[in-house]
């Protein structure tokens, strides 16, 4: 069993900012109304590998998680002002890495005409594309919550947002960072080297507490809606190396996590049924610095087969400059890939969806393919059925080392 | 050259009356299109100056069944002069979709401006505006129905006076300009006296009849707007049916464009 937020360093500075909030609280509570709203929702999960597994310590082709995630809301000043507590927690039956828990969010938001504080721990996402996030730096990704990355941990922020004419201008300060969650040695969709997580180590002399900074700009004009971003400080990607093996210790890769700046800038034009969009950065670590790239369009027919049916057409290209990735060397999984997808929304009362992406790595012969549906039963229940299946030729490819961990996931949530 | 010039003043006087056109619109209008067409204006004038809205929805979906589900959804509306109204859609019910909002920038003509926030991701995602005739999350509504009316978005041909509920109404047909619309037409009776919309009635692309709204327990506010509590869509083909309930209307709440934007979508409640 494992609390992510288990390091004294960020226990302090999450208190620091309960305390804060707590006094603009107590200043800005009186006298007025306010609203209380609870919600969230509760799920099982079941996975199923088809294959056995590659490693002898990893589950064999069942494993059974449940979560909870509720969400706690407060209100007053008719709105202005606002309290967002979000605890989520995991348990997993095999991985004890997937059991985690994560405070996703506990902020503050004042908001005025003009201007807007949002102070405590939250989550905010950049960008326009879909196959791949590469903008989308202020959040950590809770890597041991699915294969997709799309799940973050909470980061502590004070963020000041400025509306303009001209667009709207964030500013970030992100005082303590986020270790990556990765997959423990039973767990499955990992590499044949577990990831250590006591042998972290930084480029900063201030570690986890190191500053980071970030800045964004983002406006809508007539079609095109545009944004440019610039974050300077603890990469959220560290860079793994593997540790000799010893006759007491069994090798496992080390973290290294390094400053890093990245410019970043996306863009989408929404132009009758197509969606252009794209996204574009440059990355520069002590390490190494790259020029990266997501860019395609999403088209749209809608009522397809003269019924209530949409269909989505989706595809997108990724570049990076590193080229491929080499064994022991720096480079990207997504030099040069190719993704497509399908999404058909059925429109119906329990507003059932299917969604099939076909990915290939377009150098050598790699190749990701999923399918996700879900669909509403009565009001509260949502069942979801994902389907992943990986495959490789190249053994430096993190695909080539999940070749086994084709697997099926059922999932019914209950929301409340 | 000189037929270049001749082409030239051509085009421009070809323009220069087909502006004439449309600034007098009545020059190419029937009597009954411009009778159509003028109580359409008057309906929309008799509305305007409510500056900004807010308002609760319940929607009651029904299908061939009798099988029913709820949405619940809040409406923020912001009057905007000489352009199509701004409006903030959060969706409360079913409870998997909680704390997702809508924000859109409706045009008379041009095609309309729409964001969704996904609460999930807190992803803010600019959408295409064309899909008008899709069902909105899954009722007999579409979203043409719901966006607001504006005189330029159909033309006119007025059909006569006819009695509905023991009121007078006009029986006006209305031509949807745009052409991704899901009609043909629709035919609108508006009461004689108030101007306030009671049945209409849908015709589909193939021009057979789809579906009926009624409206009833109109309501004034500000001793101006009307606005009718219950809202009820039958669907002829397909046997299903939403039932619309309106409730905790506010008017000239103070809304401003600040509450239209990309930030007041975010943390919309």
């Amino acid at each position: 069993m494992k609390f992510s937020l288990d390091t004294g360093k960020l226990k302090r500075s999450v208190t620091a900012i309960a305390v804060c909030t707590g006094i603009l609280l107590s200043n800005s509570l009186q006298a007025s109304d306010v609203e209380f709203e609870a919600s969230g929702n509760i799920a099982l999960e079941q996975r199923y590998f088809f294959d056995d597994a590659l490693h002898s310590e990893q589950l064999s082709h069942s494993q059974t998680s449940f979560s909870v995630e509720p969400e706690l809301y407060w209100q007053w000043n008719d709105g202005s002002d606002s309290l967002l507590f979000t605890p989520f927690y995991r348990v997993d039956s095999h991985d004890s890495q997937r059991t985690h828990g994560d405070i996703r969010e506990l902020a503050y938001i004042h908001a005025s005409d003009d201007w807007e504080l949002r102070l405590g721990i939250r989550k905010e996402f950049w960008g326009v594309t879909e196959f791949q996030h590469l903008v989308d730096v202020i959040n950590q990704t809770d890597g041991v919550e699915d294969f997709d990355g799309e799940d973050k941990l909470g980061q502590q922020m004070v963020n000041l947002s400025l509306v303009n004419d001209w667009g709207i201008v964030d500013v970030f300060l992100l005082p303590g960072f986020r270790e990556r969650t990765y997959a423990g040695s039973e767990g499955r969709l990992r590499g044949p080297l577990v990831v250590d997580e006591d042998n972290v180590n930084y480029e900063s002399s201030a570690g986890q507490q190191h500053l980071d900074v970030a800045l964004r700009w983002s406006h809508s004009v007539g079609d095109f809606d545009l944004g440019a971003s610039w974050f300077h400080g603890t990469n959220r990607e560290a860079y793994l190396t593997p540790t000799a093996q010893n006759t007491l210790q069994q090798a496992s890769l080390q973290q290294y996590y390094s400053q890093m700046d990245q410019l970043g800038v996306d863009v989408q034009a929404t132009l009758g049924d197509w969606l252009w969009k794209f996204e574009g950065i440059h990355r520069s670590t002590s390490l190494e610095d790259f020029w990266a790239s997501q860019a395609g369009f999403e088209y749209s027919f809608v009522g397809v087969f003269e019924s209530n049916i949409d269909l989505g057409l989706l595809m997108e290209h990724s570049w990076d400059s590193r080229g491929e990735v080499a064994l022991g060397a720096q480079g990207s999984l997504m030099q040069n890939d190719l993704f497509v997808g399908a999404r058909l929304a059925f429109n119906d009362m329990q507003s059932s969806e299917l969604l099939m992406g076909f990915g290939s790595d377009l150098d050598h012969n790699a190749f990701s393919f999923i399918i996700e549906a879900n669909r509403r039963f009565g009001d509260n229940f949502i069942a979801s059925v994902d389907v992943r299946l990986l495959q490789s030729n190249d053994e430096n490819d993190l695909l080539y080392t999940l070749s086994n961990d084709d697997h099926a996931q059922v999932s019914l949530a209950w929301y409340f | 050259m000189l037929t270049k010039k001749i082409l030239l003043s051509a085009v421009i006087m070809v323009s220069a009356l087909s502006l004439t056109l449309v600034s007098n619109a009545s020059f190419a209008l029937s009597a009954e299109e411009q009778k159509g067409s003028d109580i359409s204006v008057e309906a929309k004038k008799r509305d305007l100056g409510w500056q900004d809205s807010t308002a609760d929805m319940q929607m009651l979906l029904r299908n061939k069944q009798g099988q029913e589900s709820i949405r619940e959804i809040k409406m923020k509306s912001l009057e905007v002069d000489n352009d199509g109204d701004k409006s903030l859609t959060i969706f409360n019910k079913p409870r998997d979709v909680k704390g997702t909002a809508f924000l859109s920038f409706s045009h008379p003509v041009d095609a309309d401006d729409q964001w969704l926030f996904l609460p999930a991701l807190k992803r803010v995602k600019r959408i295409s505006s064309r899909n008008k005739s899709g069902p909105f999350m899954g009722s007999e509504f579409a979203f043409e129905d719901l966006s607001s009316f504006e005189v330029e978005k159909y033309s006119y041909k007025y059909l006569g006076v006819e009695e509905v509920n023991g009121l007078t109404n006009f029986k006006v047909e209305q031509y949807p300009v745009d052409e991704n619309s899901g009609y043909t037409r629709r035919i609108v009776w508006l009461d004689t006296l108030e101007y306030r919309i009671n049945k209409i009635d849908f015709y589909d692309r193939k021009n057979s009849l789809l579906k009926t709204l009624t409206f009833s327990d109109y309501k004034q506010y500000l001793a101006k707007h009307w606005r009718a509590d219950k809202q009820e869509m039958i669907n002829h083909q397909n046997g299903k049916s939403t039932e619309l309930k309106w409730s905790n209307y506010d008017f000239k709440t103070g809304l401003t464009d600040s509450d239209f934007n990309r930030n007041s979508l975010k943390r919309a409640r």
